[in-house]
This record gives structure tokens, sequence and C-alpha cells, in this order.
């Protein structure tokens, strides 16, 4: 398996996005997508976590006994959002504010466990540096797309500046906790009918590694294996 | 008195973790296609918020704050969260195997479910009393169970229907969750009005 460098880093991008082909790490994508700075805010501190913790658990996949290699991630992940946390609070106070309770939570976001399981712990440094580049940006590349909609349409601004037809009829409810739901949803059929439903399915994910795969991992794969014992059923 | 029920409504309702905060949204998403999945996963999730509540709640304000270690919080808060939820899980299969049984599955599952740490945390934040954090972890527990059985309720009514090809699984459930989440702003104003 031996995979060139471009891409480790371009897959994350589009075919194998984090958040709209594989759903992972929903909460922070509909909750700081409310306006485009909040968003790419959020998507640049879970990117400097993951490449980050990709790397050193990558250097310590030696070191770290297998038995508890999850404990051991937390703790690595969680240090790294601590000095995040630290940075924003610092540096960037608006962003700390609007984030609220975010930012702590980059700790549970499972596109960081996840790839520190899947793919950190079995490649190298370099690689696994890439690899959390790659994602990171296209979990940024998703938040400021759902971010764009919502402030747009919802508050009709970009970024704080006024957009012409937009700013005069504002849609609020976007910005709100539904659009959050909405946008989302529309966002992922309108990928499925582009891809024509071929966009990569979770298990290619190999999510079974993330130790709460079991309960996001329903969503995708088991809901068809799931329709299709009924057919079975029904068919007896 | 009067402010500990206005507590609990306020996360139960107003604030509901899952429909206008957006913490918790994968097992919202993926246990609730059956309603007794949806409520055993939300008693568990009750549960865990509670004992890791009274057990966050202390460490916080009695080792951390004192020593002037409070930016530690993510990582003591995840740890003990993890570590606990284990240990809540070897205790009931050994001590209370009917209660394991039926909660014991999703147990595990809960441990990096992002709601119960931001519940620890924003015990925190909002700087409760150690009774208010509890009643506010309650609440909110609780209205995750709301939201759980309501949106299982509105996904048995959508196996019926036919969207469109590429609306098919996720997206339109998404959607319906948008329309579940526009009814919780009903309640947005209730709770000032009643308690002034």
């Amino acid at each position: 398996m031996k995979e060139s460098k471009l891409t480790i880093l371009t897959r994350g991008l589009i075919k194998e996005n984090p958040v709209l082909v594989l759903v992972l790490g929903t909460c922070p994508v509909l909750a700081t997508s409310t306006s485009v700075p909040n968003g790419f805010g959020m998507g640049i501190a879970a990117t400097v976590v993951l490449i980050c913790s990709n790397i050193v658990i990558s250097a310590l996949k030696k070191v770290i006994p297998d038995t508890v290699r999850i404990p051991c991630y937390i703790v690595v992940i969680a240090s790294f959002v601590t000095v995040v946390q630290m940075l924003v609070k610092a540096y960037v106070p608006a962003l700390n504010e609007s984030l609220g309770i975010f930012l702590p939570l980059i700790v549970v976001n499972c596109i960081i466990l996840g790839r520190a399981e899947m793919f950190a712990n079995k490649n190298s440094i370099i690689d696994s540096a890439f690899d959390g580049i790659g994602m990171g940006l296209g979990f940024t590349i998703a938040l400021v797309l759902m971010a764009t909609i919502r402030e747009v349409v919802g508050a009709g601004t970009w970024c704080g500046f006024e957009i012409p037809v937009f700013s005069t009829h504002t849609v609020s409810v976007l910005t709100m906790a539904p659009g959050g739901f909405f946008v989302f949803g529309l966002l992922i059929a309108i990928l499925v009918k582009c891809t024509n439903g071929r966009a990569p399915k979770r298990k290619s994910f190999d999510c079974e590694g993330c130790p709460s795969a079991a309960a996001c991992g329903k969503l995708g794969s088991t809901q068809e294996s799931d329709s299709k014992k009924e057919e079975e059923e029904g068919v007896q | 008195m009067k402010l500990l029920i206005a507590i609990i409504l306020t996360a139960c309702f107003v604030n509901n973790y899952v429909l206008q905060q957006f913490l918790g949204i994968c097992p919202f998403l993926g246990v609730s296609k059956k309603v007794d999945q949806a409520t055993g996963m939300s008693l568990a999730v009750i549960f865990v918020m509670l004992v890791a509540t009274a057990v966050t709640w202390p460490l916080q304000m009695m080792l951390l704050n004192p020593n002037g270690l409070g930016y530690l919080q993510t990582i003591v808060f995840i740890l003990v969260i993890a570590s606990l939820v284990q240990l809540i899980e070897i205790f009931l299969k050994k001590y209370i195997p009917a209660l394991h049984a039926s909660l014991g599955v999703y147990l595990p599952l809960i441990t990096t479910n992002c709601a119960v740490l931001g519940v620890c945390i924003s015990n925190i934040d909002s700087e409760f009393t150690f009774v208010q954090a509890l009643f506010n972890a309650f609440g909110s527990g609780l209205g995750f169970l709301i939201a759980m059985l309501l949106f299982a309720g509105v996904r048995q009514q959508m196996e019926d229907c036919d969207p469109p090809e590429c609306f098919k699984g996720l997206p339109v459930t998404l959607i319906a969750a948008s329309i579940v989440s526009l009814s919780f702003f009903g309640f947005s104003g209730v709770i000032e009005s009643i308690f002034g």
C-alpha cells in the first residue's frame, strides 16, 4: 500500500472528504458554521490538532502498547487541544468567545481519533503529517462552504461584508439551529446527485477502529444492510 | 427551588443539547431508528451525565482550581469520563446484570460522546453550584431523551415516504431533524416568561 504523497494529501479534500462524504465530526460542523470566520477558525484549530496529533502518534507507534492505545491517543489529542485552546484564548479572544464549548470539544471529534487509529499508527511520520493536512483542509473546506451558504443566505453578509441582494432579503432561520441541519442535508444530497451515489461508503474508511464507531457507524453502512435485511425478510 | 426547575426546563427544552446546541449528533442520527434502542441509549446518557458531573465538578473546584491547574480541564475530564464509563460497565456487569443487559451495550459508545464532555464543561463555565450542576446534567440528559424519542417517531413515519433518489438515507433524515429542531424554537422565551 505505497501511495504517493500527493494522493495522501488530496484524498481528504474531495474524494474522502471527512465531513461531506464520510459524515464524521458532524457536531462542530453544524454548530460552528453559522458564519464564515467561525467556520474557518474552527477548521484551522481542528487541522492544527489533527496534524500535530498525527505526527506524534505516528512517532510513538512503536512505543505505545497495543492494548492501551486509545487512552494514549486521547491523552495526546487532549494535550494538543489544550495548547490550541490557550493559543486561541491569547491571540484571538473573539474566536474563543464565539466557538465557546466547541473548542475543547475538538478532543472528541471522531475525525481526529479516527485518523490516529486508521492512518497514523500504521504509516510513517511524513505520510501521517500529509494525511493530517489533507483531512484537516477537507474539514475546513466543508466548514467554510457550509458557513458561506448559511451566512450569505441567512445574514446577507460574507465575512462581515454585505452582499447586495441577499442583505435585504435575509432568511435568518438558516443561521440558527434548524438551518444547520437543513443546509447539511442539502449539501450531502447535492453531492450524492453529482457523484451518482458513488461516493465511498464508510466501510472503505475502516471506521471499526474508532471507539465510537458503533454509535455513529450505523449512519451509512448499516442503514443499507438493514434495509437489505428487511427486503430479504419480506421475500421469505 | 424555582431556580432548579428553571435550570432543568432550560436544559431540557430551550437549550436542548441535540436540537439547539448540536451536541451528541452522532448517536442522535445513528441510534434513533428504533424507539427501544433510542430509549436505552438516552437512559445510559442520562446516567453517565449525572455520574460524570458528580465526579468532574468536585475535581475541578477542589483539585484543579485551587492549585492553578484549570487549564488541564480538557485532559482530566476526558480521561476521567473514559475510565469512569469503563468502571461503571464492569460494576454493572458484576452486580446488576439486569441493568447491564439493557444499558450495557450503549455505555462504551458514550465515552467519546461530545454531549457528556459538553455538559461537564458547561457546568463549570456557567459557574453552577454542585446541586445546580447535577440538575443541569439531569435536564440535559432528559432533553436528549425527549429529542431521541421524538425523532425516532418521526423516522418511523419517514420509512413510508418516498424521497427523491439523491435524498435517500442521510439527507432526508437531516432535513427531518431540521424540522424537529424548528419546533423546539417554540420554547424560546417560555422560561423567561414563567420564571421572570
